[in-house]
């Protein structure tokens, strides 16, 4: 069998940016697959094609055998997401809003019920379903994303770094909780993440990506050898430079972009 | 089957947002209200006395339309409240069909203007508004639900092909207030200028305005059975024009 996921010579350019350079790249059934790099390096951008959010400007793309912009929805039936930026419905309690991803995804309501317990309670806001999510903290918001995300058990779940500003027990417990699915089901995991130690301890595979290009992939272990570091975080910075990176846009604006609509 | 309960949830999400925004609620009663005292009241005497008739009986109709317009295209544009809060993502990334996301919200929104109509008309009942027979109301809240289909999805189609909310208040200004004052919700179209009668006559709330009235109160301008053949026409027009443009859109 082939490749779950197949990237070839994909690009992604607006207007004059280059934010994904003709990149390559597969990830095996089943595979722990991380992608990394600074910020702005276009890793959110190639979710997004890969994912059927945006149009790809060159390349070819196969998700589960299916090619996302001529059959967008043979690739939606293959795999989840949780987004890097907010994607909830805060006017909806955190149980409504992963009953509405249940009816989407058309999971049976006696499933939907039982897994909406566990992974509530895996991300420990179980004592707070009926709450609307507007009254949650940023970080419930990000847990009640992760455990939406998980609900319907796809081939392949894509995170765009889902664990940004989690706590190390948090963080632990979802991340148990994901690679028991993997182990169990056999999903596929690919996922971005600005924590080193969690891409080392997790991932199969790692692909380092920077200016909208692959620079390496391997196992950690190569990537180690290669650099001849001790950790992937000395190995990242090796790999892409010291240079401090321009906080990316898209997150934070959205946060101010909500309060100001709020106060309206 | 899972394009019922697709339509379904975006249905019921639909009213749920608004049931749960009690100042919305508040002011898309409370707005066409004003008008409906403000002006049955006080323009009342003048049509009398103009040969009208009572105008409280004219008037209502029109404002049962004009609050189904509002809450319509309101609802409709909402999807760019989706787009920017995120939750657009959340759809667009499912396997469903484009149609039933866009289809169950519109109900959704059609059904809130529909029934926003009905409570205004048993309110206007308070002030002194006398329907011609009870059993006519039935069909005339089936027309409210034309023409809040009609609406809703314009108001979607139109948000489809916005960015952000700044377009917000051009469309307000010169789409729906036009399409309010030309549709003969407040005044008759008998002996107007011709140049305004072609306009009215280009405008999908003036059929609804006149079937209201056919229904209510037993008069009518362009023939019933014109204004329920536009409707529905205009109801499938907008429909697919709304799904159409929704199915381009990006999250
Ligand atoms: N919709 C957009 N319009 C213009 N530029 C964009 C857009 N989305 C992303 N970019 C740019 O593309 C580059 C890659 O962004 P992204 O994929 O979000 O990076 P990251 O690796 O941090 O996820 C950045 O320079 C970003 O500013
Ligand atoms: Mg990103």
């Amino acid at each position: 069998m082939g490749p779950i996921i197949e990237v070839k010579n994909l690009q992604k350019h607006f207007g004059s940016i280059k934010a994904v350079d003709g990149i390559s790249f597969s990830v095996k059934k089943g595979e722990v697959f991380a992608f990394l790099g600074p910020n702005g390096a276009g890793k959110s951008t190639t979710i997004k094609m890969l994912t059927t959010m945006l149009k790809a400007t060159a390349g070819e793309l196969r998700i589960a055998g299916h090619n996302p912009s001529i059959d967008p929805n043979g690739a939606r039936s293959n795999f989840g997401i949780v987004f890097q930026d907010p994607s909830l419905d805060d006017e909806l309690t955190a149980k409504e809003n992963l009953l509405f991803h249940g009816a989407l995804y058309d999971i049976k309501k006696g499933l939907l019920n039982e897994r909406m317990e566990k992974l509530l309670k895996v991300v420990e806001l179980w004592d707070r379903k009926n709450d609307l999510v507007k009254q949650f903290s940023g970080g419930m918001k990000r847990r009640l994303e992760i455990a939406r995300g998980l609900l319907h058990h796809p081939k392949i779940l894509f995170l765009d770094e889902p664990t940004i500003g989690l706590d190390p027990q948090t963080r632990h417990h979802i991340w148990n909780h994901i690679l028991e699915l993997n182990k169990s089901e056999g999903i596929t995991i690919f996922f971005t993440t600005h924590y080193m130690e969690e891409a080392e301890h997790v991932a199969d595979r790692v692909a380092v990506i920077d200016h909208g290009r692959i620079i390496t992939i391997g196992t950690t272990k190569e990537l180690l050898k290669r650099t001849k570091k001790k950790d992937l975080e000395s190995a990242f910075i090796a790999l892409t430079g010291k240079g401090i990176r321009e906080e990316e846009g898209s997150f934070i604006q959205n946060m101010r972009l909500r309060r100001r609509v709020m106060r309206r | 089957m899972s394009f019922i309960r697709v339509v379904y949830v975006l249905w019921l999400r639909q009213l749920k947002r608004y049931f749960r925004s009690k100042p919305r609620m508040i002011g898309s009663l409370g707005q066409p209200l004003l008008f409906l005292l403000a002006l049955g009241f006080g323009f009342g005497p003048i049509f009398q006395k103009a040969g009208g008739g009572d105008y409280l009986q004219f008037l209502t109709p029109g404002i049962i339309s004009m609050g189904i317009l509002f809450t319509s295209t309101f609802t409709g544009i909402e999807v760019i409240w989706d787009k920017q809060f995120g939750f657009l993502k959340e759809t667009l990334v499912a396997p469903v069909s484009r149609f039933a996301i866009m289809f169950g919200r519109t109900l959704g929104g059609a059904t809130i203007a529909m029934a926003q109509g009905g409570i205004i008309l048993l309110l206007s009942m308070i002030f002194g508004f006398r329907p011609m027979s009870i059993l006519m109301m039935l069909p005339a809240i089936l027309v409210m639900g034309l023409v809040a289909i009609i609406f809703t999805a314009l108001g979607t189609a139109m948000a489809s092909r916005m960015e952000d909310m700044h377009g917000f208040q051009l469309i307000v200004n010169f789409l729906i207030m036009p399409i309010f004052f030309m549709s003969g919700a407040l005044f008759p179209l008998e002996g107007l200028p011709s140049a305004v009668i072609t306009i009215t006559k280009l405008n999908p709330l003036a059929y609804g305005v006149d079937a209201l009235r056919f229904f209510l109160i037993g008069t009518s301008h362009f023939g019933i059975l014109l204004d329920l053949s536009v409707l529905m026409i205009l109801s499938f027009v907008f429909m697919a024009l709304g799904s159409y443009l929704f199915s381009k859109m990006e999250a």
